[in-house]
């Protein structure tokens, strides 16, 4: 199915949100052999926040598996880049959420998952907690001639992916021809969104520096709750929404505070990405009660 | 008389200089003390152009002070003080925020810095 009819699809089917037409690569030819292929990207789930920005948050997960699970065209695989879990000071109750977490979205339908932490997860305990029950906090996969590369920016309480992690990265970049279509996951921001916010990496322009030969990169990451999407050079950023609570647009407002509750949900939801020579994404509501 | 009134004016610029020198190089030191969630103060004013020394403390766990306007980052260790100078170029309101995650109202740990002209 080509991109533009699956989000026709996906419209028709009343799942669909706003969808992002741009071409996300590059647009430049490509050698690989990349197929048309699908997949999910959830992001900022939560779970085991409990307040007044998301009176439901107990049901929203449950209802985002239940929207994602009724897509005709289920996806390849299913990503979450980051705060599956509210953090807690309680290292008994972070690894309870986890579990729970963990039994919540083995509903869905799509049993190839990858998981990634984000702060809440992982900065209190250097992801140890994560690691236990979801493995790597980074590492790569290929998907039918795409090269996808999940980072780890919040194991360091301080935002940083650390020189370790960059040596690794450009080890894996070394491997990749200067036009192979590259998907990079994260949980922060690689660029400066909002430094006075904390929407940064603290090293993330090494990174990009990193990424920069490569001529079809893409970075999908989550942390701040809305979309945005962003140019650091050909490289494109989008960041996904969350589904606990949204918040202000960077600098929108005095304090990154969430948005007032909406029982609609607008600003919550998780994303279809598909990818052939070019990126697209479909934002999906939820819509399941 | 003219000559009279000239040195006069001279020597008082000389020593008003030097009293605006002195007060331009002496450094003001403000105190701030951190912990889950909050700076105190969390609100703190300066003039602009006059030299300060932040004296940062943590009364629980490693806390962060960045203020991106001024590119100041500093980790702030329970058990020690962490001295920051700054001198402010700019008036206007800047906000500080901990920069290292420390649990469930981190994202809530901020002040503000107002310089005035």
């Amino acid at each position: 199915m080509q991109d533009v009819d699956r989000r026709d699809f996906l419209k028709l089917a009343g799942v669909a949100g706003v969808t992002f037409t741009a071409g996300l690569f590059a647009g430049r030819p490509v050698s690989a052999q990349a197929a048309d292929f699908h997949f999910v990207q959830f992001s900022d789930t939560h779970w085991g926040y409990s307040g007044a920005a998301n009176p439901d948050a107990e049901h929203t997960l449950e209802k985002a598996v239940a929207t994602v699970n009724g897509l005709a065209q289920q996806p390849d695989f299913i990503v979450f880049t980051g705060d599956l879990t509210h953090t807690t000071d309680d290292a008994k109750e972070r690894r309870a959420r986890m579990k729970r977490f963990r039994e919540i979205v083995s509903a869905l339908r799509v049993k190839d998952v990858r998981f990634m932490p984000g702060e809440h997860d992982a900065s209190l305990d250097k992801g140890e907690a994560f690691k236990e029950f979801f493995g790597a906090t980074h590492y790569t996969f290929d998907h039918k001639g795409v090269h996808f590369i999940a980072l780890d920016n919040v194991s360091d309480p301080a935002a940083k992916l650390g020189d370790e992690q960059l040596a690794w990265l450009a080890a894996d970049l070394k491997q990749r021809k200067p036009d192979d279509q590259i998907i990079v996951l994260t949980h922060r921001p690689l660029f400066d969104l909002k430094p006075d916010w904390d929407w940064t990496t603290a090293d993330g322009a090494k990174a990009i520096e990193l990424l920069m030969p490569y001529s079809n990169v893409v970075v999908l990451y989550g942390h701040i709750h809305q979309e945005n999407h962003h140019m650091t050079g050909h490289i494109a950023h989008h960041a996904a929404k969350s589904l606990i609570f949204p918040l202000p647009a960077p600098g929108s407002q005095p304090k990154r505070t969430p948005l007032p509750y909406d029982a609609a949900m607008p600003g919550l939801g998780t994303r279809d990405v598909t990818v052939a020579q070019k990126v697209s994404l479909v934002e999906l509501p939820v819509t399941k009660s | 008389m003219y000559r009279r009134t000239m040195v006069a004016l001279l020597i008082g610029s000389a020593v008003g200089g030097a009293v605006r020198l002195r007060a331009a190089e002496q450094p003001v030191e403000i105190k701030i003390s951190a912990k889950k969630f909050e700076y105190h103060p969390d609100k703190v004013t300066v003039k602009v152009g006059q030299p300060v020394i932040l004296v940062l403390t943590s009364e629980d766990r490693i806390h962060d002070f960045k203020m991106p306007d001024f590119g100041i980052r500093t980790d702030i260790v329970p058990g020690q003080e962490t001295r920051v100078s700054l001198t402010p170029d700019k008036v206007g309101t800047f906000s500080f925020h901990c920069d290292v995650f420390c649990g469930d109202g981190h994202e809530d740990m901020e002040g503000t810095l107002v310089v005035e002209a």
